[in-house]
């Protein structure tokens, strides 16, 4: 708030060359200064995001003039004859997210709506408090545990489990090498089970308790209160965290890296190793030769960009919806 | 009828113990899993750890000395370029701002926030490491410096917004200019808060791996100055865990535990702070 | 209780004295001359051409129901009101004989000081809350700048009850207390004039009537300007008295005469209780 908000309409306010005057006098009283000096620190931001996107977009030439759209369905991941497609990483950032979301969203919800409407207070503020700790929990340590645990769990009693009862399915069929995709699926679920539970829980709590008890008051049962009141009002809020949640997972480098076993293929197969973007630049960057090589990484690295703006994007709208008026039911 | 509602009735029971079990999974799958790298990580954590450097393969022994001190000067880099440009954004959209700009930059402020780590790393890898033709630490610390900037100015800006207008009116009506008032009063009464969201971004861009994996690098030895390659703790425990080692396993386990250990410790001191923020007031 | 009506019934004795004898041996010297002030939020209006003097080195009230606009008056003496984006002011304000308007603005706030509704110490130390605008305004320091903290202490009653613990925060004091030290760090930079905006309206009646009393001996310092909601309280300490309705200057005259006899029914009829 300018402090030259208020104005007299008399002989004092100077005009033309006055301004000019006090506008100088205003800048050795500092508060102008102050002003500019925020200003242009906070222009700052907004100059470095520019530059990002520039930077992305002018180092992925090469890609986009040789392979052009085509690069984005294309299968080949061939440094020899330097043909490049996006395909099997798109595929695979996509379908590791979607078993993250299967396995988390449920969890995240479920644990969310105990915690807003059924816990004790201080029950839910005890282990609201410890999910918010683990999600400070940096990607490298579930990256550890990814390997050392998780693997060789599904490795051996998961995925013969799973194989024996379920290998009807093409999803559940072929060999078994314990790194995956449903490894990786499953340690991201691990990592965005917290940001879902806890974006959630704010968002049911948010909801005001006139509806809550609107609904009880006409008989209904905590859970039907809940279900279908206090969750459809809820409901913009409850997907912007999903939304988030997924634009978090699809981003994630180091403990997919670690877990998915680091190979280019489409498979129908939950037990095949494959590869996501964020892996295969974090795995070859330093070791791609030539120029389209490493440009066809930053291509990549573009696409991921522009997918998670757009997820982040939608997500804070539909946050914003719920805390703001409550969606329309 | 009566058999209708008593169905709906345990059908809520049911539901609160679903739902209970839903947040019990969460928390118990995580803890434990937790649990088991504090135990492995101690159990082979010893003082030559915390301050050798890597041996060749095959010697026993040998630690990760340097790499901690490259996560500190790492964070050190990120702390001084990106901290002031965060503090003074923050201060700009809650004391200043004007109306185009303050949404201009909130949006890029978010925008930049949901940047993917790695595409972080490829950008500082084209503006940083190419002119200069080889990895750095500055080239690391910048990667992570802009990282620390969404998450300071969002902390920034809420905790001064949060200071009472009439504090500032205090200021002002005895005569301070508005800089003045905004330094000299509510800054200060902001700090506490400020101060604990700094530390908070710190602490969650020190676990980052992948926007180290070409700037800064790795290094084997010690690293002196500021322009050449550094270890640092999260990409030594990605190197150790994923080699052939077993020994390096087990240094992955312990540096992990180190990591872990320093990151939910300032986590939890800050929430402690934070909780108790309020100064008592009588009357 | 009965301490307190006594020391009220002595202090209206006193005023009553000194209004006769005021009549007589002064003539009304204004410390502020306001002629035709308007004030707008925007597109809405909310002071309508008002005039008045303020005698200096009295005690003067503004009464009134809420959102008539008396506080709005209030903050447009030290410009107050300009913190606030798009208000328009017209009218002149003279201090003493100059246009506040062309005056610099530190400098009028410094001449003018203001307490406000809700007690707003700094949180700082006790000291520091006072020292505030004598280190803003410059020229203070080491022992001359306790001295100034000192005596601003003293002359707002509260050195005896802090005087050992000028170290601690500002917070830890009651709210009687801590507007007392607001109205210390008023005072510290000396001003001529002194804006309480319903300065015990957060308080209980013992700290409001050890505030009254310290306006008392205050007005020897400086001229008083209180917004008030209670018309007891104008009553009790006032010699002039203003009542706005609907953000226009109703009637302005002296407190005996406005509650004894007043000229405008409007006025009448809030002083009866009629509405408000």
């Amino acid at each position: 708030m300018a402090t030259f908000a208020g104005t007299v309409t008399q002989a004092a306010r100077p005009q033309g060359p006055g301004r000019a005057r006090v506008f100088l006098k205003r800048l050795r009283s500092g508060d102008e200064v102050a002003h500019l000096i925020t200003l242009i620190f906070a222009l700052f931001i907004f100059l470095i995001t520019c530059l990002l996107v520039y930077e992305l977009y002018i180092h992925s030439t090469i890609p986009r003039q040789r392979f052009g759209w085509h690069f984005l369905v294309s299968r080949a991941w061939d440094p020899v004859f330097e043909h490049f497609g996006a395909l099997p990483f798109i595929y695979g950032t996509l379908v590791t997210s979607a078993i993250a979301l299967l396995i988390a969203v449920p969890l995240g919800v479920g644990g969310a709506i105990f915690l807003a409407e059924f816990a004790p207070t201080q029950i839910s503020d005890g282990l609201t408090f410890v999910v918010e700790l683990l999600a400070a929990v940096p990607s490298v340590i579930y990256g550890l545990l990814g390997i050392f645990i998780v693997v060789p769990l599904l490795r051996d009693p998961v995925d013969p489990f799973l194989q024996k009862h379920l290998g009807f399915l093409p999803l559940f069929q072929g060999p078994i090498y314990g790194v995956g995709f449903l490894a990786a699926g499953l340690v991201l679920a691990i990592m965005i089970v917290p940001f879902i539970l806890s974006i959630s829980r704010e968002v049911l709590l948010a909801v005001p308790s006139e509806q809550r008890e609107a609904a009880l008051a006409v008989g209904a049962t905590r859970w039907e209160s809940t279900w279908q009141v206090v969750v459809p009002y809820a409901r913009a809020g409850i997907l912007g965290s999903i939304f988030l949640a997924l634009a978090r997972a699809l981003g994630e480098t180091m403990a997919v890296t670690m877990v998915i076993g680091n190979t280019p293929q489409i498979s129908a197969s939950l037990f095949a190793p494959g590869y996501s973007i964020a892996a295969v630049i974090a795995n070859e960057f330093t070791e791609a030769t030539g120029p389209a090589y490493l440009q066809s990484l930053i291509a990549l690295g573009l696409v991921l960009f522009i997918l998670t703006i757009i997820l982040n994007g939608l997500a804070r709208l539909l946050i914003l919806a719920t805390t703001r008026k409550g969606t329309a039911h | 009828m009566r058999y209708r509602s008593i169905w709906r009735k345990t059908v809520s029971v049911l539901m609160l113990g679903v739902t209970g079990l839903c947040a019990l999974v969460t928390v118990s799958v995580l803890v434990l899993i937790l649990a088991y790298l504090a135990v492995k990580g101690w159990h082979d954590l010893s003082w030559s750890f915390l301050t050798q450097l890597p041996k060749p393969v095959g010697e026993a022994g040998g630690g990760m000395a340097n790499a901690i001190v490259g996560s500190g000067k790492l964070l050190l880099v990120a702390v001084v370029t990106g901290v002031p440009v965060g503090l003074m954004a923050g201060i700009y959209l809650a004391e200043f701002g004007g109306r185009t700009f303050s949404f201009m930059i909130r949006y890029t402020t978010d925008l930049l926030n949901g940047v993917p780590s790695i595409v972080m790393g490829i950008f500082i890898y084209t503006i940083v490491v190419l002119p200069m033709g080889h990895f750095s630490a500055l080239a690391g610390g910048l990667a992570l410096g802009v990282m620390l900037i969404p998450i300071v100015v969002r902390s920034t800006e809420e905790f001064l917004r949060a200071v009472p207008g009439t504090l500032l009116e205090g200021a002002l009506a005895l005569g301070a200019s508005r800089w003045r008032g905004v330094a000299t009063v509510v800054i200060p009464a902001a700090f506490r808060g400020i101060a604990t969201g700094v530390l908070l971004s710190l602490a969650r861009v020190a676990g980052e791996t992948a926007p180290l994996l070409f700037t800064s690098f790795s290094n084997r030895y010690w690293s002196p100055g500021w322009s050449q390659p550094i270890a640092s703790l999260p990409v030594m425990i990605y190197t150790y865990a994923i080699s052939p080692y077993r020994s390096w396993r087990q240094q992955a386990w312990a540096a992990g535990f180190v990591l872990l250990a320093l990151v939910l410790l300032v986590n939890i001191g800050a929430r402690v702070i934070l909780s108790r923020r309020h100064s008592v007031q009588r009357g | 209780m009965g301490a307190v009506t006594n020391l009220s019934s002595m202090r209206s004795e006193a005023n009553r004295g000194e209004q006769i004898t005021g009549r007589l041996l002064r003539s009304f010297e204004p410390k502020f001359r306001v002629s035709h002030l308007n004030f707008y939020y925007g597109a809405v209006q909310a002071l309508h051409d008002i005039s008045l003097a303020i005698p200096q080195n009295q005690i003067t009230a503004l009464i009134g129901p809420s959102g008539c606009g008396k506080s709005t008056f209030l903050r447009t003496l030290n410009r107050m009101s300009e913190t606030i984006r798009h208000t328009r002011v017209e009218g002149e304000i003279l201090l003493g004989d100059e246009d506040i308007f062309s005056m610099d603005l530190v400098t009028l706030r410094r001449r003018v000081g203001m307490v406000f509704q809700k007690p707003n110490p700094f949180p700082k130390t006790i000291f520091d809350n006072v020292a505030y605008g004598l280190r803003v305004n410059g020229g203070y320091r080491g022992a001359a700048l306790a001295d100034a903290v000192e005596a601003s202490l003293r002359r707002a009653a509260l050195w005896d009850e802090v005087k050992d613990q000028l170290g601690k925060s500002a917070l830890a004091l009651s709210g009687g207390q801590q507007q007392r030290l607001c109205i210390a760090r008023a005072l510290a930079v000396n001003p001529e004039v002194l804006l309480l905006d319903e300065p015990c309206s957060a308080l209980d009646p013992i700290a409001t009537a050890k505030i009254e009393d310290l306006m008392f001996t205050l007005k020897e310092y400086c001229t008083i300007l209180i917004v008030t909601h209670s018309m007891q309280q104008a009553a009790r300490v006032s010699t002039h008295t203003g009542f706005f309705l609907l953000g226009k200057l109703i009637e302005f005259n002296e407190t005996d005469i406005l509650f004894k006899k007043p000229l405008r029914k409007e006025t009448e009829d809030y002083i009866t209780g009629r509405f408000g």
